[in-house]
């Protein structure tokens, strides 16, 4: 794969306050890229200073090799999908589109023309005579992708470009970004506070803390191995049990949770030394409910050694949310754990009651060990 | 009428609606519809003595009104408040830009300066501005120590009594009334599309003339009937600043109420004005339209 975005130690500081702290990440070719994180970790920023509206405090970007650190946003082969989509509403939607083309020089007809196919590429042929203020959100928003998309330009930034729309516009939307994305093979660069949408859309995410890249992957990686809490906790939920790693093979490892009693078995070698705290990562639809009530034995969970991977707790609260119901459940230890369970058939949901008494249990190779 | 219930509208309640409306509608009336009405008897009126006024019905003051010597007192009026507006405009317009990109807290100082010239009398203002540009006034002395300095021959500009000294006299009055309806379009127009612009290719003066200019066409277009009407009655600028050829029609006006003691004609000339100024008040429309429809 061709490297064509090239950030090197990138730096930028506000007054005392550093929003990039020391970034250094390479965006290949083709690549629907997303900087995840929330509010203020410094992902629009680094979006920003690669539009060119906000220049490095310290440290070079290139693009295709070419060092355009302190090129002007009009100089720069990248065009922008701004938040608030920024159409000018002073200009119909077709003369919205053939802006960016008149500022390049290019002729009347073949303006129009090209301004004309990339109406119809967002599907928005129909509308070219309106003005922004006869437009919904959903019809400004593709103006402003089509606005962006008919420069031809070697990345597309976007900026939280779902953030606006209502939930099933954004659902909609979602699909005909990726479907844009395949079919003009532009390389795409988003930014995200939406966990959903980084992971529906990127081949590629970084999540962003503070200034900083946690980790850099694709979004099955992220989601199942994380490499930090804070990674696991921001991709979805997350239950995380605090031990020491008491035996360490190659074909399995033991980690004691003293808070709980218990003990966990992974179906496979982790070579942390024994005297380092660990955390244990265990998603809430990898965890199941068994009946504890009466007496009932703790359950045998497949490939894992009796008593390994077994919780007492309570119920303590249910959601059922149609397609799934996620359960609250206290441990004896006073942890919370989340469950998420499918609503499997159509009578599977009464199964679990408020204030029943359950065994929480994981599979060998459900959960993920954190050393920070 | 709205769509909120009439019971939860103060405005159907008639009760309420005329105890507030009446005073001001009052003072309206009394104070200023009344009196203009009275003027706009006298201007079809005759003087029949030396206090006394027939209203007569006739045409003669307005016929008198449209006379070559007046009709051009009148266009002349007209065209130093236009040149007075296009300077203001000119003037203005980068000032008001300045104070909109300015840090939030000058914003506030930067738009007190501009207010500050309102805090003193006009009058006084306008006799200051006599001893910045008279013979031996401030520009010239300046101008005379700059001349001195470099061994050049120096003899003061003649500024005072000329129409020159009006119109510096009519934007330093009238600079604000420009100023700040563009500052409140600018303030108000969205930023991130200045940076579209920057973005899709344009530069920085393309995107001035393709993006902020029109955005702000509101503003400039109130700001200049804002300068242009009262530039066009002004009476102080051009009594104490220019000479007897930079007369404006508003001091034709006065002599005719004053020294001339010709009510009637007087009040013709006044309303000449009016009905000029009511002509600019409808050509207001047709600019915004322009503006917005670039």
């Amino acid at each position: 794969m061709r490297t064509i975005i090239e950030f090197r130690n990138i730096s930028k500081s506000f007054g005392d306050v550093l929003a990039v702290d020391d970034v250094s990440l390479t965006i290949n070719e083709g690549e629907f890229f997303a900087l995840l994180g929330p509010s203020g970790c410094g992902k629009t920023t680094l979006l920003r200073m690669l539009a060119g509206f906000e220049t490095p405090s310290r440290g070079t970007i290139l693009i295709d090799g070419r060092d355009i650190t302190r090129t002007p946003p009009n100089r720069r082969p990248v065009n922008m999908v701004f938040q608030s989509y920024a159409v000018f509403p002073h200009m119909s939607v077709l003369q919205n589109v053939e802006y960016g083309l008149r500022m390049d020089g290019v002729a009347a007809a073949e303006r129009r023309a090209r301004a004309r196919e990339a109406l119809a590429q967002v599907k928005l042929e129909a509308l070219e005579a309106r003005m922004p203020d006869q437009l919904s959100g959903g019809q400004r928003q593709r103006v402003a992708l089509a606005r962006a998309i008919v420069k031809r330009p070697r990345v597309l930034l976007l900026d939280e470009p779902l953030s606006a729309l209502d939930a099933k516009l954004r659902e909609e939307l979602r699909f005909e970004l990726s479907d844009l994305q395949d079919r003009l093979g532009i390389t795409f660069v988003m930014v995200t506070h939406d966990q959903d949408e980084a992971l529906a859309l990127a081949t590629r995410c970084a999540v962003m803390h503070k200034g900083s890249l946690l980790q850099v992957a694709t979004p099955a990686d992220l989601y199942e191995f994380p490499s930090s809490r804070l990674v696991a906790d921001f991709i979805g939920s997350v239950n995380l049990f605090e031990g020491h790693v008491i035996a360490d093979e190659s074909d399995h490892a033991v980690i004691d949770l003293p808070e709980h009693g218990a003990r966990a078995w992974l179906d496979h070698g982790v070579g942390v030394s024994e005297t380092v705290t660990v955390w244990l990562a265990v998603r809430p639809e990898k965890v199941e409910l068994h009946k504890r009530g009466h007496g009932t034995p703790p359950p045998e969970i497949e490939g894992t050694p009796a008593g390994y991977n077994v919780l007492a707790g309570t119920i303590r609260d249910i959601a059922y949310l149609g397609s799934e119901s996620v359960f609250d459940v206290a441990l004896e230890s006073g942890q919370r754990l989340r469950v998420i369970r499918p609503n499997l058939t159509r009578w599977d949901q009464e199964d679990f009651i408020w204030d029943e008494p359950v065994w929480v249990a994981w599979h060998a190779e459900a959960a993920a060990v954190l050393l920070q | 009428m709205s769509a909120a219930p009439r019971e939860t509208s103060w405005s159907g309640q008639k009760g309420a609606f005329l105890a507030l409306l009446g005073p001001p509608l009052g003072w309206f009336l009394l104070f200023f519809a009344a009196p203009l009405a009275v003027v706009w008897a006298y201007s079809f009126g005759t003087n029949v003595g030396a206090a006394e006024i027939a209203i007569s019905g006739t045409f003669a003051n307005y016929a008198r009104a449209l006379e070559p010597l007046y009709l051009g007192i009148l266009a002349k009026s007209v065209g130093i408040a236009a040149l007075a507006t296009l300077i203001c405009l000119l003037l203005g317009f980068p000032v008001a830009l300045a104070i909109s990109f300015a840090a939030p807290q000058a914003r506030i100082w930067l738009l007190i300066g501009i207010m500050l010239p309102f805090w003193t009398n006009l009058l006084i203002r306008t006799y200051a501005l006599i001893a910045v540009l008279r013979d031996e006034g401030l520009v010239n002395t300046a101008l005379a120590s700059l001349a001195d300095a470099l061994g050049l021959p120096f003899a003061p500009l003649r500024m005072i009594n000329t129409n020159v000294a009006v119109i510096v006299g009519l934007v330093y009055v009238h600079l604000p009334f420009m100023v700040l309806p563009i500052y409140a379009a600018l303030d108000r127009m969205d930023r991130t599309l200045i940076e579209a612009s920057l973005d899709l290719g344009a530069g920085h003066l393309r995107t001035m003339f393709a993006i902020v200019i029109p955005l702000a066409a509101p503003g400039i277009a109130a700001g200049l009937l804002l300068t242009l009407v009262p530039a066009l009655g002004s009476y102080l600028a051009p009594d104490l600043l220019g000479g007897p050829n930079s007369q404006m029609i508003a001091n034709v006006i006065e002599r005719q109420f004053k020294r001339a003691n010709d009510w009637p004609f007087g009040a013709a000339l006044s309303f000449m004005l009016v009905y000029l100024t009511f002509l600019i008040l409808a050509l207001r429309p047709l600019l915004a339209r322009k503006g917005a429809g670039a």
